[in-house]
């Protein structure tokens, strides 16, 4: 292994978060983000075809060394580590919001779930997987929601383009009806852009 | 898009149906609409409001979630839009906008946000099989070992820790001068003597002012029990005392 690609695996390792590659890139005054990435490469492989029980993951914008799915239930069983809690339908829906939204006050999630959402957006609040990022111009100047780098690494993407586009959602309220319907019948639904 | 069972009504052990058990089923009207329409097989498209909302109060009642305000929303906007559609309207109202658009709205939008909730939430478990180094807490910054201790320096800074602590503040506790048993005697025994006198004759020589407020608090105390009636013969005038002859002083 390149000297490089020896010192990302030991940073990455050492570290309890992602590391992006301009992170990365200040371990090594001579070392250009370019010249990361083709480490971060090198070791990718390195983890995949030396069949390792890591692997490299990119998420929330940086790398994580991650264990092999196929080791989880082993893992946890042992009780060295455990996966994290999940998310309530509530919780979920109201992320998808935010996500969608962003930024996004109270008043217009609580409009879209039908719902109040005080109780679910401080518990995603200390959960860290949203953040307050700023005030609304409107009445009151109501505080704005988005998600946080929490929110990536909790859902494992690299970023928000990486969730599914709104156009390629299929929005329509399919009953099970024994003689089936052509896909044709799904309506496509596509938001207005707010 | 899970077709979710037809929910049968949760019950606590022991409890009556509560609603928080509720919570789980769904997530909120929109949902309990949605699954009213599935069940119904009906395009949102199309909603009989008439039918929905009866069946939607109907659920609200059966699955106990009549205490959630939420719900209980839900249920007045489908009522109101029973009526709307049940008044009548002129043919040729070409201004009449169908009034089930805004909550054909809602719907499509919340179904589109499940639809969004539930991809994420299976992306959170497939993340979740991957398991990340445990956390640990970042170091303290200590200087680096062995400490090296001069006792002269420790003592030092002992001084210096106890030069900072302020003096305390000491609040002196000075014992009452006020002596209102001597004084309520001294007016007893001038009582004993004499039935009428002026106060300030119940004044010894030199009084202080603890004095005169100790006389002034027998003879409000005297007066009280009925010993004495203090009189004022004209404004501002001082105070004279009469013995009260219906209770002689023991």
């Amino acid at each position: 292994m390149n000297p490089l690609t020896q010192l990302c695996e030991a940073a990455l390792f050492a570290a309890s978060r992602p590391l992006t590659v301009e992170e990365l890139a200040t371990l090594d005054p001579e070392t250009t983000p370019a010249d990361v990435r083709a480490a971060l490469e090198e070791l990718r492989e390195h983890y995949d075809f030396g069949q390792h029980g890591v692997e490299l993951v990119e998420l929330a914008g940086g790398y994580q060394i991650l264990s092999r799915p196929v080791h989880a239930a082993a893992i946890e069983r042992a009780q060295f580590s455990v996966r994290a809690n999940r998310l309530t339908p509530a919780a979920l829906e109201t992320l998808a919001v935010i996500a969608y939204r962003q930024p996004v006050g109270r008043a217009e999630i609580e409009e879209i779930r039908g719902v109040s959402a005080g109780g679910v957006l401080r518990s995603l609040q200390e959960r860290g997987l949203i953040e307050v990022v700023g005030r609304s111009e409107g009445l009151g100047r109501p505080l704005l929601y988005g998600t946080s780098p929490l929110f990536l690494e909790l859902l494992g993407l690299r970023d928000l383009a990486d969730l599914p586009k709104a156009e390629e959602l299929t929005i329509a309220l399919q009953p099970h009806r024994p003689e089936a319907q052509g896909p044709d019948d799904a309506e496509a639904y596509v938001p207005a852009e707010s | 898009m899970t077709a979710r069972p037809p929910a049968p009504p949760t019950v606590a052990l022991g409890a009556e149906p509560r609603f928080v058990v509720q919570l789980e089923t769904f997530s909120g009207p929109l949902d309990l609409l949605l699954h009213l329409l599935r069940e119904e097989q009906i395009e949102i498209a199309d909603i009989p409001i008439a039918r929905i909302c009866d069946q939607f109060l109907q659920a609200i009642h059966d699955l106990g979630l009549n205490q959630a305000a939420d719900y209980l929303e839900m249920a007045s906007r489908l009522v109101r839009l029973k009526v709307q559609l049940l008044l009548p309207r002129s043919v040729d109202d070409d201004g009449w906008e169908d009034p089930r658009a805004e909550l054909v709205r809602r719907l499509l939008e919340y179904q589109q946000i499940r639809e969004i909730a539930q991809w994420m939430g299976s992306a959170a478990e497939r993340r979740a099989e991957r398991l990340a180094r445990g956390y640990l807490p970042p170091a303290p910054e200590l200087p680096p070992p062995p400490l090296v201790l001069d006792v002269l320096a420790l003592l030092q800074a002992v001084d210096r820790v106890i030069a900072g602590i302020p003096l305390p503040v000491l609040h002196r506790v000075v014992a009452r001068p006020l002596d209102v048993e001597g004084a309520q005697r001294r007016i007893e025994a001038l009582l004993e003597s004499r039935a009428e006198f002026g106060w300030l004759d119940a004044l010894g020589p030199d009084a202080t002012i603890a004095d005169l407020l100790s006389v002034l608090l027998a003879l409000l105390e005297l007066a009280r029990r009925g010993a004495l009636q203090l009189r004022q013969p004209a404004p501002f005038a001082p105070m004279v005392i009469v013995r009260e002859s219906a209770h002689p002083v023991v």
